[in-house]
């Protein structure tokens, strides 16, 4: 059983007290414990179900590789899944929940699928759920969605704050261990500017655990004494419990730092991201140790040697009272010697390796402990717990020499470097022989925009196991960036380290070697996935012969451990049973983040209030206070209408139309660019932009243009006055004003760089309001200051001056059809001058109109709307706009692309108004249906509506539409569909339904 | 263009009415504020001279800020400069300049009414906008001004001193400017050594 020592444990503080609750049990630990070292230290040795056959689980590793001990935590809007229970930090109240078992933990119904083994083999989803094609819907996936997923989603939003900070520095090293530190000294040494982060809340890595001394100094020493000497630097910034996510072009590194993980009752944010951007940067990320693949190697109790070492010495705690060590290689003796030195029971070392250990190997035979040369594991006995080994040749197939009763094995398979952040913008890997890994190619670096590397990999991260070759590596590796930066490298001497004398690693990818059929499919690759040596074997028989192929159809390495524990040994089993090297599978693609994070920090601040902007006119305030309804229009929220009482949305724009129509109504424009065009240039850009003439507008005057793309599609449209001999103001729709800006200055300085013409868009300067009825005039003229009579200020004309004292500009134009000015004030007096209509228009019963009353009124009067009438595929001649297109003009934006075949398509469908017989409102978006149908199958069509409303004026729907051949068939009833699958008849006429003759605003 | 003459002030309102919001760095929205866009080649000996002669300083180097007499130079782009001066002066400042420039190919617009401008202060002042803008704030001079984003929004910002900034964005996204510095400024939000 495990269990806390009496003794031990370097980061725990033995005096504190903190509870915990696992799966409804109350539990308790130190502060500096992890989760998992206290729930080790409580015999909770048994912490999840696997995700395919739900087979019991226990804690593997002590660190950030770790595929097993995924948790559910906390509740409610703290509530998170897939939490490591290695790299969670205890604190007090803490509440898990173990993740894939039903009912419980204990008693799992679906480890029946364990029975069934041999049908989920590797690529069983592929083979199985392709037929018959029906159970795929009805039976496969909801069986599947009830079993699968390894944790459970949130259900409410997330408690926790969030936020993201830019940091520049000369280099970055990620990695706080031994060489992460050296190398931070000796870039520090050399002026640059350096961060050092570390994923735990602990600096020293493993060299601390593992022991020796450098320069004269313990590892620990060497570790404080580095800190303090980092500490008092200017150039230089240290940080713990930040995780290097991802390594991206250019030198931006994504640091992830779990602000308050570990004392969530804090203010503050619970992480920060920081977007890093470095010259250089230095992955001092450490070695992951390989598990040993045998039979049974995923029961709970199961454990890499260097966890074993790690919970023993950080923790004091023990995973076992009798511990065999398993392992090809000498550093899993130093397990056996920590336990041993903890008072604990190591019955025998199996030595895969014939020769057995170098020095490491004597002090365990003078400590007593049994080595066996040339041993393997055949299998493991225990279910929910290890309760022995039996033992074999590594030489043999698995005929039992032995069995030995332990209640824990401490597994090593050899050392991979932590290649991932060196990886993610492509550095090249090249597989070690000697040392049994993959290590980086310091000549295949990965390149900055300038072809130079910017990833250099330093310490064991580069392949480097010993001391000694760590230190030296990290001040070399460290020189070198340094140097790329420009900067002289500093003198650093490498310092002296302790060595044993340690025999070579071996391979050892199966054990026995010579394991069968039976053995095979209980030896596991990817513990968390389910992927078995059996399922990496079947697939390279089935003709998966690419790596990526594999991974795919096996699910090996896709869990959200991403495979740290079980690629090596996946791909070097899939390279026997291809027959072929290691380096000819090579490895699957790494991919940031280096381990999950959370989605709060992608998010940053991002929420609520300022989850995007939303853009507010002058006048947003007395809109909040008074029934707006808003709809988005762009990023502004444009008031749709604005209810009273009880009032419907139909009913506030019935009322808002009718009044405006019969005395006064008010529209916030604001939204409408502004873009003041100027320069000698000018007339003529303008000719290129609009489709009509605008170089011969006259001072004063204004003029409807529209807009198209080189292709000859409708962009924008909108109303231009010509302020003075040079200067134009360009008004577009409320979306476009960012974008034809854009459309603009893309043309100005990409095609006409030498035309001289300045746009300025100038849409949040005025706060702009239609004045709108037939009483528009005399509430102007109530308020004073300048002439805007029928003679003075003519329709299609503007004018300067002052309005009750608000200085102004007035255009006489009209999107309703009624008597109506366009005025534009100071965006800063805008509400005041807003609050001086109302109360001027009071005696006519002025009434603040919405953006659908604005639509309807439009309608009425057969005006076009930019994004309904258009839709990217229309052009003006479709709207029968011709007349707004100059003859005269050599070129316009879109002219030549009018000219193609299919736009002179006599074919193309053109706008008219429609009208139901009924006199019902047509359905948004309703086609017309014409006799027959096309070669799929479906109806024939010969047109579409574009607009469609209920019209107050009128009592009834208007619509304007797209229709085959449409101006030559007025009076024709068509047919169009409705969402209830009926049909209604609506006739073609024209498009204009109220005053089509103007009288009403010409007045 | 606009006729000129002093608006009443009880009728002026900013975008965030001088909101203030106090957390480990204070944020306040600035009283109104004159801003005059100026485009024109900056190269050109005219642009110069005209904006020499109306300001009393001359075209700032490149991303720097002048101080002139009646008010800052702000250099945006290569053909592009932002001068900030008294909200009342502003129009003034617009003829005189346009007046200064004569033929030289330019453009001069009030943009007062279309900013929202805010202040920081407090010494992690740069603290603040390294939350939200993708600048090197450890090595950003005094005197220079930058153009760039504030999370989703166009923004530009100066250092007043070591420990205070100026932020200007447009108007309809005051609000949103706000909200993002006080949230990034609330005590327990200190980001400690960096």
């Amino acid at each position: 059983m495990s269990m806390r020592l009496k003794t031990g444990g370097r980061l725990v503080n033995r005096a504190s007290q903190v509870e915990f609750n696992f799966n409804g049990k109350r539990l308790f630990g130190h502060e500096g414990d992890t989760l998992a070292s206290a729930l080790l230290a409580n015999d909770q040795m048994l912490v999840g179900r696997s995700f395919k056959y739900h087979r019991p689980r226990g804690i593997v590793a002590s660190g950030a590789e770790e595929p097993n001990a995924l948790m559910n935590m906390g509740e409610g809007a703290k509530f998170e899944p897939n939490q490591r229970a290695t790299t969670t930090e205890l604190f007090d109240g803490l509440s898990v929940g173990s993740q894939n078992h039903w009912p419980s933990l204990e008693y799992d119904i679906g480890a029946v699928n364990g029975l069934f083994a041999r049908f989920l083999s590797a690529g069983f989803y592929y083979k199985m759920f392709i037929h018959p094609r029906p159970f795929w819907k009805h039976i496969y996936e909801p069986f599947i969605r009830q079993s699968a997923g390894l944790g459970k989603a949130p259900t409410e939003k997330d408690a926790d704050t969030y936020e993201h900070l830019y940091a520049f520095y000369d280099v970055v090293v990620i990695g706080g261990g031994i060489a992460g530190l050296q190398a931070g000294r000796t870039v520090a040494a050399s002026g640059a500017s350096v961060l050092v982060m570390e994923q735990t809340a602990h600096w020293g890595g493993r060299a601390v655990v593992d022991g020796g001394e450098i320069g004269g100094q313990s590892t620990e020493d060497f570790v404080n004494d580095s800190l303090e000497k980092l500490a008092a630097m200017d150039n230089v910034t240290l940080k713990t419990r930040m995780m290097g996510a991802g390594v991206y072009d250019h030198g931006y590194v994504l640091g992830y730092e779990r602000v308050s993980d570990h004392a969530p009752k804090t203010t503050g944010p619970r992480h920060r991201l920081w977007r890093i951007r470095a010259g250089q940067i230095i992955t001092a990320t450490g070695a992951i140790e390989r598990p040993l693949s045998f039979a049974g190697n995923d029961i709970p109790g199961v454990m890499l040697a260097s966890a074993v070492r790690d919970y023993v010495v950080n923790w004091g705690v023990a995973v076992g009272d009798r511990t065999v060590v398993v392992t090809n290689n000498d550093d899993a003796y130093r397990t056996a010697i920590a336990l041993k030195q903890a008072g604990l029971d190591v019955p025998v070392i199996l030595d895969a390796r014939a020769n057995g250990a170098g020095s490491l190997g004597d002090t365990a035979r003078e400590m007593g402990i049994r080595v066996e040369n040339g041993k393997a594991i055949a299998k493991v006995k225990g279910g929910k717990r290890v309760t022995g080994v039996a033992i074999c040749a590594q030489a043999g197939s698995g005929g039992v020499l032995e069995e030995i009763a332990c209640d824990a094995v401490a597994m090593s398979g050899g050392w991979s470097p932590a290649v991932h952040l060196y990886s993610h913008c492509g550095g090249k890997l090249n597989w070690d022989d000697q040392a049994v890994m993959f290590r980086p190619d310091l000549n295949r670096r990965p390149t900055d925009q300038n072809g130079e590397g910017f990833v250099t990999p330093a310490g064991s991260a580069n392949g480097e196991l010993a001391l000694s070759a760590v230190l030296a590596d990290a001040i070399a590796r460290a020189k070198e960036a340094v140097k790329a930066l420009g900067h002289k490298a500093p003198s650093t001497r490498v310092p002296e380290a302790s060595e044993k004398g340690e025999n070579a690693v071996e391979p050892v990818w199966l054990m026995p070697q010579g394991a069968g059929d039976k053995l095979r499919m209980k030896t596991w690759l990817d513990f968390q996935n389910d992927v078995k040596v059996s399922d990496v074997q079947l697939a390279a028989l089935e003709g998966y012969e690419s790596v990526e192929h594999t991974k795919r159809y096996t699910t090996l390495g896709m869990a959200t451990d991403q495979g740290k524990l079980s690629n090596i040994n996946g791909l070097a089993t899939l390279a026997d049973a291809l027959n072929t090297d290691i380096p000819n599978v090579g490895t699957t693609t790494f991919r940031p983040p280096y381990t999950p994070i959370s989605m709060g920090a992608i998010a940053g601040a991002a929420r609520d209030e300022v989850f995007q902007p939303l853009r507010q006119t002058p006048m947003q305030g007395w809109h909040d206070e008074n029934g707006a309804d808003y709809e988005p229009v762009g990023h502004w929220r444009r008031a749709y209408c604005y209810r009273r009482g009880s009032e419907t949305r139909a009913q506030a724009v019935e009322r808002e139309i009718l009044q405006t129509r019969k005395s006064l109504g008010l529209l916030d424009a604001s939204t409408l660019g502004k873009l003041v065009v100027k320069g000698p240039d000018t007339g003529k850009f303008l000719d290129m932009m609009y489709t009509n003439m605008m170089s011969n507008l006259a001072v004063g005057k204004c003029r409807y243009g529209l807009m198209c793309s080189e292709n000859g599609f409708l962009i924008d449209d909108g109303v231009v006055a010509r302020i003075d001999e040079d200067t134009w103001l360009c008004h577009t729709t409320t979306g476009g004003a960012d974008r034809i800006h854009a459309h603009m200055e893309e043309w100005l300085q990409t095609e006409w760089w030498d035309w001289k013409v300045y746009v300025a868009n100038m849409t949040e300067q005025f706060a702009q309001v239609a004045v709108v009825g037939p009483n528009a005039r005399k509430v102007l003229e109530k308020l004073g200051g300048m002439d805007v009579s029928k003679d003075a200020l003519k329709f299609m004309q503007w004018a300067d001056g002052t309005l009750g004292g608000f200085k102004a500009r007035v255009y006489r134009i009209s999107f309703s059809g009624e008597l109506s000015y366009e005025i534009a004030v100071p965006a800063n007096e805008g509400r005041a001058f807003w609050d001086a209509l109302l109360e001027a228009g009071a005696e006519f019963d002025v009434m603040p109109y919405g953006t659908e009353a604005l639509h309807v009124m439009r309608a009425e009067k057969g005006f076009i709307m930019i994004g309904d009438e258009t839709d990217g595929t229309v052009i003006p001649q479709d709207l029968n706009m011709q007349w707004a297109i100059s003859k005269k003009k050599e070129d316009f934006l879109g002219k030549r692309a009018q000219q193609r075949s299919h736009m002179v398509s006599p074919d193309r469908w053109k706008l008219v108004g429609l009208e139901t017989l009924d006199g019902s409102v047509l359905p948004d978006g309703s086609y017309a249906f014409a006799p027959g149908t096309n070669a799929n199958g479906q109806r024939k069509t010969q047109g579409r509506v574009t607009s469609t409303y209920y019209s107050p004026t009128l009592g009834r729907g208007i619509a304007m539409g797209l229709v085959h051949h449409g101006p030559d068939r007025m009076g024709e009833v068509i047919e169009f569909n409705k969402v209830d699958g009926s049909l209604v008849k609506a006739k073609i006429v024209d498009q204009v339904f109220y005053d089509a003759e103007g009288a009403k605003q010409n007045v | 263009m606009m006729q000129k003459g002093l608006s009443k002030m009880s009728n002026i309102q900013t975008a965030m009415n001088g909101a203030r919001a106090t957390g480990y760095v204070d944020v306040s929205e600035a009283p109104v504020t004159g801003m005059i866009t100026l485009r024109g080649d900056l190269a050109d000996a005219g642009v110069q001279k005209a904006v020499k002669s109306v300001m009393g300083a001359g075209v700032p180097a490149t991303l720097t800020v002048t101080d002139a007499d009646a008010g800052q130079i702000l250099w945006m782009s290569p053909d592009e400069l932002m001068i900030v001066c008294a909200y009342d002066q502003a129009d003034q400042m617009v003829s005189d300049l346009i007046a200064a420039l004569g033929d030289t190919h330019s453009m001069v617009m009030n943009v007062s009414d279309a900013r929202a401008v805010f202040d920081l202060n407090g010494s992690a002042t740069s603290e603040i906008i390294a939350k939200l803008a993708p600048i090197d704030m450890k090595s950003m001079p005094a005197g220079t001004v930058r153009r760039t984003r504030f999370a989703q929004i166009p923004a530009a910002f100066w250092m007043t001193s070591n420990d205070s900034a100026r932020i200007i964005c447009f108007r309809s996204v005051g609000e949103y400017m706000f909200n993002q510095l006080r949230n990034s400024a609330q005590a327990g939000f200190e980001v400690g050594d960096w």
